[in-house]
């Protein structure tokens, strides 16, 4: 199992650079900012697509629609909720 | 790639797709650390955000383009089916609800990973080219920590929702019992992973999961949510990036990895505000209340005012400090604070919003609902900013907050709160609190800054009140 090792590297280093990254956003935005990598992780989507797109059994096929679904659910909700969010953050509200 | 569908797909012509598809997930996974990066201040955020957009958008058409894939019809589906739940959830959905929909998210995130980790394990063929323990180690891993993620925030949904009694649900000996049926699910992840043809025990071991993310969440109260919301979004984040070590895909442990480390960094975070460590949140169940201490302090005399002296005190006040707590949401009384800060902005009264962290029942909850009344971020000062400015400060006026302003946490030493950092609103000048009634807050505990001699409660819902109180100062004229 060759690739272990650098999926292991890969995975190190994505969650120190995550950490690096993440400790830098403002408590102003946590709620975006909890959304937004929800929407992100949300790339297990493409394993769902393979699933459901491969035609392996069954099994696999409806598994893998119902999993499309849910993780295509915060991709869209995710996203649109994030930017939702981040539209009404403003430096100086209009004044009355 | 994703090796299990490389295996079965054909060699030569495969190449160029394969080659296209990589730079897509490599673009990807750039995308969303920029996307992160950008999130860091308000003025890139949005930016932030399209990124992570594109980086998907390429994923999802580099997959799809792959040569494996051979029927569409189901992907469509699925596809479809997601946007018209996702899409209405994040255009209708009132701003006050964002806690429930991010543990809804949360749990939709954990399914997909047990789903998809249930489907490889049952594609392998076990007789003839079982996986390899490492592979089937991460499989389990992914398998547990979706499943146990997805039932948690079902739970945390219905609490948050109401669906579900708030107050924690604890039993004799629940520690144990829970901790017992953990150590029995992952025995059977550890028998799988050295025995992968043992296929009866994968159901046992997600049925474990399933009702261990249950029994996590009973003894969880209201106020420990911002940390047990942070905390399933870390897990949800490493069952994905378990998905990408069994598939070996490089984009999903990337992404995984991001997401994990965010939710760790906000579960801190929410701690450090509650001055509490992790296994207190998860084991310790907050809210068993301290009758002593409710009975002592019965006898004291609050003051009340109407709404027409608050106006009054808040007109004279050169400097007011606006406290925002799960009342101010539970109320969607956002739109009436911003009338008041209006009526008070105009009269040349320096207003500001102090933070806590874990006021309302996510990270950033507060913000987002202010932000959404279009009250200037600027205002929204973090705790640790603002804490030195209570003395100076006219008045300190507590909207639906109740214990981030207990200065119990600070000197009584039997109270469950402390040590918790608290707004100091307590040494304010004037303190005016709105409340429905006494009863205790959420933590059931008593709060002596409601019978301090300087504070004035005002009684009554706070969407009404704060109406009235804008009313007032309306009518007064500038």
């Amino acid at each position: 199992m060759p690739d272990l090792t650098s999926d292991i590297y890969v995975f190190i280093l994505a969650a120190f650079l995550g950490l690096e990254v993440i400790k830098r956003v403002s408590p102003l935005l946590h709620t975006p900012l909890m959304s937004l990598t929800n929407a992100i992780s949300a790339i297990s989507v493409v394993a769902a697509i393979e699933l459901a797109g491969a035609r392996h059994t069954t099994l696999s096929t409806v598994l893998g629609t119902l999993a499309v679904t849910a993780a295509f659910a915060n991709v869209v909700g995710g996203f649109m909720i994030t930017d939702r969010m981040l539209k009404m953050f403003k430096k100086r509200g209009p004044r009355p | 790639m994703i090796a299990l569908a490389e295996s079965i797909s054909g060699p030569q012509e495969a190449r160029i797709t394969s080659a296209f598809v990589t730079a897509t997930y490599v673009l990807a996974a750039a995308l969303f650390v920029l996307a992160l990066k950008w999130l860091s201040a308000p003025s890139t955020a949005r930016r932030g955000n399209l990124a992570g957009q594109i980086g998907m958008a390429a994923a999802i058409v580099g997959t799809l383009l792959q040569h494996q894939i051979i029927s569409y019809e189901w992907i469509v589906l699925g596809l479809i089916a997601g946007t018209l739940i996702g899409a209405p959830m994040a255009i209708w959905m009132p701003m006050t609800a964002v806690p429930q929909r991010t543990a809804l998210s949360h749990a939709f995130g954990a399914m997909a990973a047990a789903l998809v980790g249930s489907a490889h394990y049952y594609l392998f063929d076990l007789k003839t080219a079982p996986p390899g323990p490492v592979v089937m180690g991460f499989l389990c891993l992914e398998v547990l920590l979706g499943a146990l993620t997805f039932t948690g925030s079902m739970m945390a949904f219905g609490k948050l929702q109401e669906l579900l009694p708030t107050r924690p649900l604890v039993y004799p000996h629940q520690n144990i019992f829970n901790l017992g049926l953990l150590g029995t699910a992952i025995i059977c992840g550890a028998a799988l992973t050295a025995h992968p043809q043992s296929s009866w025990l994968f159901p046992i071991l997600v049925l474990l999961a399933l009702v261990f993310g249950v029994l996590l969440i009973l003894p969880i109260g209201g106020a420990d949510m911002p940390t047990v919301i942070a905390l399933l979004n870390s897990y949800a984040g490493l069952s994905a990036s378990m998905m990408g070590f069994v598939l070996n895909s490089k984009l999903l442990i990337i992404a995984g990895a991001l997401d994990g480390a965010s939710g760790f960094i906000l579960s801190i975070i929410m701690c450090r505000a509650m001055n509490r460590s992790f296994t207190n949140v998860l084991f310790g169940a907050f809210g068993q209340i301290q009758e002593s201490s409710a009975a002592a302090s019965e006898k004291k005399t609050v003051r009340s005012a109407g709404t027409e002296e608050v106006a009054q005190i808040l007109e004279a006040a050169r400097s007011v400090i606006v406290i925002p707590g799960y009342g101010m949401a539970v109320a969607q009384a956002q739109h009436k604070v911003r009338e008041l800060y209006d009526q008070l902005a105009r009269r040349g009264v320096d207003v500001k919003f102090a933070i806590h962290p874990v006021a309302g029942r996510m990270p950033g909850h507060m913000n987002v609902l202010l932000a959404e009344a279009e009250i200037p971020y600027d205002r929204l000062i973090e705790m640790d900013e603002i804490n030195g400015e209570f003395p100076q400060c006219d008045v300190a006026l507590v909207i639906g907050a109740n214990d981030v302003v207990n200065p119990a946490a600070r000197h009584d030493k039997s109270s469950p709160i402390y040590g918790m950092p608290i707004l100091n609103a307590d040494r304010a000048k004037t303190v005016i609190a709105i409340k429905r009634s006494m009863k205790p807050g959420f933590a059931g505990i008593d709060n002596e800054l409601y019978t301090l001699d300087r504070t004035l409660m005002l009684f009554g819902d706070a969407k009404a009140v704060l109406a009235a109180t804008a009313k007032e100062l309306a009518e007064n004229g500038t």
